[in-house]
């Protein structure tokens, strides 16, 4: 199972290696989230939802059912 | 005869593009709609040089070119319209130098339509902060444009822009991408089937109306072109931004170096208090907390000087016409009224729209949006439907418009519908006064029960408000996706100018919209008052002689002016809906102000001042409306306004649907009657069935 947005920790830093699923809206594509980008989880709202992201160098939050659409490779450092 | 130079100012939300539309207007600008849509037009004057003037026009804030809704729509429709009045001269292109990458993205798109394009680089004052370096003259080359570099904080770099603007006959047209590569095979059939247009233009128009329903191009016929399905159109959506991102990185890789040791950034620092668990939720209650003690509280100082500058006004107008001829009355017990109705609200919305755009300005309000929208989630609303809910305590027309950017249609209307049950600042007068007739003097751990009272009506419309929200989230089915993205933009200090214009700005659509009703329906109401039909209107005086022979002077004044209006217009309607009401405990003259209240809420008020004052010859201790309404007594002599009715009354006004205007933009932004009509009618259910059982109980 490959990991996704949504399984990162506060603080991890991960690439994107897909975004192409039909329910990941557009503008959030248009905000830098296409494979090869960075990603890194900033911070977390109760309940691990929504999740507060650093993409690209664009600062966005999503929901956690929007996260699990977009997988990663975490990067360990 | 100059021509003027029109010019578009676009750009992504949050890069700062209001503040350079005010730099360059000032004061010369206008906010009005576009036809037929709710979205705010806002459009200014700018002197150039040598009388040569520019028409800026402050497009609504976007991402892309693919718009996903109606506000993003209008930028698009107006750059694909060469004939449109507006179509621009020339494109400034706002963009905030700590995201120049993603702002690039919406520039590439609009210098691809081949119209004379700038650059502005904003919030030039950041990038020493953030080790930001630019080389601009080889950014002007690779991207085929001028830049003007620009602090609005500062106030920098404006003059050049100005001077970019004034000779925008120079700039390239080059586009920065070249079109057909994104699909060679799919964009070649198109070049064959419209070998006359711009492939760009035809691509944005396919991918537009794919979005937004088939619009009348007369230039272009695309029934025999077969198009392709939505979620192929969005893959090649998918593979254009990809191809921009390449070249952007490319472009930014020689001309920008960000040395992020020098970077000294507070967000983090700010995030890590503003969005914590614990601490976020608490701060946010004491920001609310302050906004309400603003309005209830500081505003009641203008708000009581405004009040007994009217009073004295209308009585400096009776004083000096006397012999009371039918216009000198009209204007002061209708007319002045009327517009002191309207103006005795400018301090709480001023103070209100300077929270809410000290809170947008400063970027706080996306991370309440982040804070609350998994609790908001829960009733079916959205953490943007919180925006809506705080601006619902000023006006639920602008709260109504500020769902817009919700993105999931069923958390809109739900939020849409809602909406009005926040309590407005239209309820207040209602509030205030019937609290100040009918709830006690005292104190309760050492806050008012008046206060309290208050606090309570606000509690029940947000809870009402919450509640509802809950149920047509079960009743409503939609098998739409939701999502949500919002961008979390950088900490700023709000721009005092801005926020000075928002305010300005926003309490001028206020009273012209809301006193144009308000000031008609007090000239009707004072005339269907003052008139009536049939010999017992006309005959008053020799009426009420005949039945009591003992009175004398002002007391049989007082009499006759009472038996008219019974008999006026307006009392025989209020009559006739009477046996409704009267379960509630209300007698005909709150009849009357509850109907013209449909209208307006605010006009209840007004309402009862002018039948009050049309009622009664004048006393020195009757001058304000409290007074006389504590003097009503029902035919048995019995109060009008006690607790029983009062809080009857408060119950009715906290959840009936009483509003035009709001229905008329629930109409417009949802696009049917059926919401408005449902809001119309359930919510004055609700209002009557809980008063009736209010009064019930305790009377």
């Amino acid at each position: 199972m490959p990991l996704t947005i949504a399984d990162l920790k506060k603080g991890e830093r991960a690439t994107i290696i897909d975004s192409s699923s039909e329910d990941i809206p557009l503008k959030l594509l248009e905000m830098g989230c296409l494979p090869g980008n960075e990603v890194e989880l900033l911070q977390v709202a109760p309940f691990h939802d929504p999740i507060y992201l650093n993409i690209n160098d664009s600062y966005l939050a999503i929901r956690k059912e929007t996260a699990a659409l977009i997988l990663i490779d975490i990067i360990n450092e | 005869m100059s021509k003027q130079i029109n010019v578009a100012l676009i750009g992504n939300p949050n890069t700062g593009k209001t503040s350079v539309f005010n730099a360059l207007t000032g004061l010369n600008q206008k906010v009005g709609n576009y036809p037929g849509i709710t979205v705010d037009k806002k459009e200014g004057i700018c002197k150039l040089s040598r009388g040569v003037k520019a028409h800026i026009l402050d497009l609504p804030g976007t991402y892309s070119l693919n718009a996903s809704s109606l506000d993003e729509n209008v930028v698009i429709e107006l750059l694909l319209n060469k004939n449109d009045k507006d179509y621009p001269d020339v494109a400034v292109i706002v963009s905030d130098v700590e995201n120049l990458k993603r702002n690039l993205l919406l520039f590439t798109q609009i210098k691809d339509l081949k119209i004379p394009t700038i650059l502005v680089i904003n919030m030039a004052d950041r990038m020493s902060r953030k080790g930001i370096s630019l080389d601009i003259k080889l950014l002007e080359n690779k991207l085929n444009t001028k830049i003007a570099l620009v602090s609005t904080r500062k106030n920098e770099g404006i003059g050049d822009l100005k001077n970019l603007i004034e000779n925008h006959k120079l700039l390239s047209t080059q586009p920065c991408l070249d079109t057909s590569t994104i699909d060679t095979e799919y964009f070649n059939s198109l070049k064959q089937a419209f070998p006359n247009q711009d492939l760009y233009k035809l691509w944005v128009v396919i991918s537009q109306d794919a979005n937004f329903g088939k619009i009348d191009r007369n230039e272009l016929d695309f029934s025999k072109f077969k198009t392709k399905s939505k979620s192929e159109l969005k893959r090649l959506q998918q593979k254009e931004t990809i191809k921009r991102y390449q070249f952007i990185n490319g472009v930014l890789k020689e001309g920008q170096t960000i040395d992020a040791t020098k970077a000294t950034g507070l967000r983090a620092q700010f995030d890590r208090i503003l969005t914590h668990k614990v601490w976020g939720y608490i701060i946010f209650f004491f920001i609310l907390l302050t906004i309400f003690q603003a309005i209830y509280d500081w505003a009641s100082v203008p708000m009581d000087f405004i009040d007994s500058s009217f009073a004295s006004l209308a009585d400096w107008i009776k004083a000096s016409f006397p012999g009371g001829g039918k216009l000198t009355n009209l204007i002061a017990e209708g007319v002045v009224a009327g517009i002191g109705g309207i103006v005795i609200f400018i301090p709480q919305i001023a103070f209100l729209f300077l929270f809410i755009s000290v809170l947008e300005e400063s970027g706080y309000m996306s991370r309440v949006v982040f804070l609350m929208d998994r609790v908001m989630r829960r009733f079916g609303l959205s953490g943007k439907s919180v925006v809506p809910l705080i601006s619902g305590t000023a006006c639920a027309i602008p709260a109504i418009m500020a769902t817009r950017n919700i993105e999931s249609w069923k958390e809109r209307l739900i939020t849409i519908l809602v909406t009005p049950f926040t309590t407005c600042s239209a309820r207040l007068p209602v509030y205030l006064i019937i609290i100040a007739l009918v709830i006690p003097e005292g104190r309760f751990l050492g806050l008012s029960y008046q206060a309290l009272a208050l606090m309570l009506l606000y509690l029940i419309g947000f809870g009402m408000a919450v509640f509802s929200a809950y149920i047509l989230d079960k009743i409503l089915k939609t098998n739409r996706k939701t999502f949500f993205v919002i961008e979390m933009p950088s900490y700023k200090v709000p721009l005092f100018k801005n926020v000075a214009l928002t305010v300005l700005e926003k309490t001028k659509t206020f009273v012209f919209e809301a006193g144009r009703i308000i000031l008609a329906i007090s000239i009707v109401l004072w005339i269907m008052a003052s008139y009536g039909p049939g010999k017992e209107f006309n005959n008053a005086e020799t009426i009420v002689e005949q039945t009591y022979p003992e009175l004398q002077g002002e007391q049989l004044e007082n009499k006759v002016a009472a038996y008219k209006l019974e008999h006026s217009f307006i009392g025989i309607v209020g009559k006739a809906i009477e046996p409704a009401i009267r379960p509630l405990g209300y007698d005909w003259k709150i009849g009357i102000g509850i109907v013209t209240s449909f209208a307006a809420r605010e006009v209840f008020v007004g309402t009862l001042a002018t039948i009050y004052s049309v009622g009664s010859a004048l006393d020195d201790d009757d001058k304000t409306i409290k007074n006389r309404m504590a003097k009503e007594v029902h035919d048995n002599g019995d109060k009008v306004f006690t607790l029983a009715s009062g809080i009857s009354l408060l119950l009715f006004y906290a959840f009936a649907m009483q509003c035009m205007s709001t229905l008329a933009i629930v109409k417009r932004e949802t696009n049917t009657w059926k919401w408005p009509m449902i809001q119309l009618f359930g919510m004055s259910l609700i209002a009557y069935v809980v008063a009736l059982i209010a009064f019930q109980i305790l009377n």
